[in-house]
């Protein structure tokens, strides 16, 4: 044996005081199976967290043009994402509501899930063997990956930019770096997931009172405590507790994502005051005095441009045919407007006054100068769907200033801020 | 090769992989501000890992030692009232910190994009709390009057 050996040998017998010792974790609740459960909601609950976020990635069509492109430097992570279709008309809506919901809702479980494994991140030695040494670092990637990804998105949904970065970037880029570490962590936990369940019956320890709580048998993990505490909660009880924080979660925040009625319930979601009750008395995702946008008068016109370009006023584009279509606006914060009646002229009808092609895309730019998605770049499916419109009315009434007068895109399942409003040029372009 | 060794040359394997996706994934997510970026991740476990934690364990640690050492004041009419505090302090806090934004004004720009007023969410929070301890307490008082006197 060298001295190094010796070395390390002593330091790894002698752990510091505080964390490092085992004895310093007296919850009688920590063990296998409790981590288990909580593994177990997270696991489709991530799952489904990565592939709405995925999808909603894909919303924006970012492959379609380098306008719709938060993310040019992407590579591999998303360059082969298809196009997004239009429609079903809920289909953002509900997409985006299950990423934002859903993401508020896995946030106690998240925390509970660290709580049960905290002991783990003062294990002593730091490292056993090289394995040991990658999977802990592979932890800070997991473990940070998941608290800067919860961070970002509760932080964006309320319009709390206090980070030193772009979210879009930020919140896309950390989610790969989370699931490439998430997938290889379950990878090599799934056959220990399984036997912790197995363990203890789920239906037995949900009848088990705080008087009958004792601690999980010792594991090879060391996350049983060796000199448990008495129990201050039963098992049923703590899991109990995160489930009730969840569902608090949830019932204080779904309402802005339903809207109508329900968006009162939403006591504390960004999205859950009432306007009123007038046809423009619904939510807006940027005033017309934050986009920099003025009154707008009769000296207002549309230019469209394809195979001829056109001049149009309000009163000539009322009168071409109009189409009404009932369609709701979803935002990427997970509120929506709900269902909205609009009226206006079919981007279709538009496309063959300007004599576009079947397959052309569109470019709309909007007044709005500054700020983020004053222009989009709409697919040609798109722009043929039945009821994707130049907007002129809603509900029966002229559209307010801020809901994009005199005239706004509305698009079945697009993300909200693709809905240009106070829409000023548009160009059809080969796709 | 033992199977434990070829489980974890497996398992080195595929961490290596991992680090290969997620560096892949990295070099794009810290591109422009890398140490404002990579401090925001890093902080994220270490603000949750040595501060939330410590705090909220801490606190609670506090309470469970105090009511071990004076076992007169952890019962009211004969019912342990910890967890009737803990479950609807829990519930608040986590509200409070998911919400901390709205609840205490700092997003200047909440109004003007969105034309709401940002007022009304501290009452909300308030409002939800004296819901939770109001209903936690009912529920206590109910377990109280139906315990068997000789239970107490």
């Amino acid at each position: 044996m060298t001295v190094l050996d010796r070395w390390v040998r002593r330091v790894a017998e002698h752990p510091p005081p505080g964390p490092f010792r085992a004895r310093f974790w007296r919850s009688p609740l920590r063990g296998p199976w409790f981590t288990a459960v909580l593994s177990v909601a997270l696991l489709p609950g991530i799952t489904l967290m990565f592939l709405t976020g995925l999808a909603s990635y894909a919303a924006y069509n970012p492959n379609l043009a380098p306008g719709n492109d938060t993310t040019p430097g992407k590579g591999l992570l998303g360059s082969w994402l298809p196009t997004w279709p239009a429609g079903p008309s809920w289909l953002y809506w509900v997409n985006q509501g299950v990423h934002v919901t859903l993401g508020l809702v896995l946030i106690p479980i998240v925390l509970a899930k660290l709580w049960s494994v905290l002991p783990k991140l003062f294990e002593w030695p730091p490292a056993r063997s090289l394995v040991h040494l990658a999977d802990r670092a592979s932890l800070l990637l997991l473990v940070g990956g998941a608290v800067f990804e919860l961070v970002t998105g509760v932080m964006n949904i309320q319009y709390y930019y206090a980070w030193p970065f772009v979210f879009y970037q930020a919140h896309y880029y950390g989610a790969w770096v989370f699931i490439a570490a998430f997938v290889v962590h379950v990878a090599f936990r799934l056959r220990r997931l399984v036997t912790a369940l197995r363990a203890r019956s789920v239906i037995r320890e949900l009848r088990t009172p705080l008087s009958a709580t004792r601690p999980e048998p010792p594991d090879p993990d060391h996350l049983v405590s060796p000199d448990p505490a008495p129990p201050t909660i039963s098992r049923r009880g703590a899991l109990g507790m995160v489930a009730f924080s969840s569902l608090a979660l949830l019932g204080l925040s779904v309402g802005q994502t339903i809207g109508g009625a329900a968006r009162s319930t939403a006591l504390l979601a960004p999205r859950g005051l009432q306007l009123g009750s007038g046809p423009n008395d619904f939510q807006v995702n940027k005033t017309a005095a934050m986009a920099g946008i003025g009154p707008v008068d009769d000296s207002w016109r549309l230019e469209v441009n394809g195979a001829v370009s056109k001049l149009f006023s309000r009163a000539e584009l009322l009168a071409l045919p109009q189409h009404t279509a009932r369609l709701p606006i979803a935002c990427v914060e997970g509120w929506s407007t709900g269902v909205q009646t609009w009226t206006g002229v079919r981007l279709a009808d538009l496309a063959d006054l300007a004599g576009a092609a079947p397959d052309d895309q569109l470019f709309v730019e909007s007044l709005q100068r500054g700020g983020g998605f004053g222009t989009v770049t709409l697919s040609a499916g798109q722009v043929r769907a039945a009821d994707a419109l130049l907007a002129l009315r809603v509900n029966g009434a002229d559209l307010s200033l801020d809901h994009g007068f005199p005239a706004r895109i509305v698009v079945p399942a697009i993300p909200g801020v693709h809905n240009t409003k106070w829409v000023t040029g548009m160009t059809f372009l080969v796709g | 090769m033992s199977a434990m060794a070829r489980r974890e040359s497996i398992q080195l394997l595929a961490l290596l992989a991992g680090f290969a996706v997620a560096g892949y994934a990295a070099i794009r997510l810290l591109a422009g501000n890398p140490v404002g970026i990579g401090a925001w991740f890093v902080g994220s476990a270490v603000i949750h890992d040595l501060v939330l934690f410590p705090l909220y364990a801490g606190l609670d640690a506090v309470l469970v030692l105090l009511l071990r050492r004076y076992p007169a004041l952890a019962c009211v009419g004969g019912v342990r009232w910890l967890n009737y505090l803990r479950v609807p302090a829990v519930v608040s806090a986590l509200l409070l910190l998911v919400w901390s934004p709205l609840i205490l004004q700092l997003p200047t720009a909440f109004h003007a994009a969105s034309g709401l007023s940002d007022q009304p969410f501290f009452r909300h929070w308030l409002a939800v709390t004296v819901v939770l301890f109001g209903l936690s307490a009912a529920t206590l008082t109910a377990r109280i009057a139906t315990k068997p006197e000789d239970a107490a």
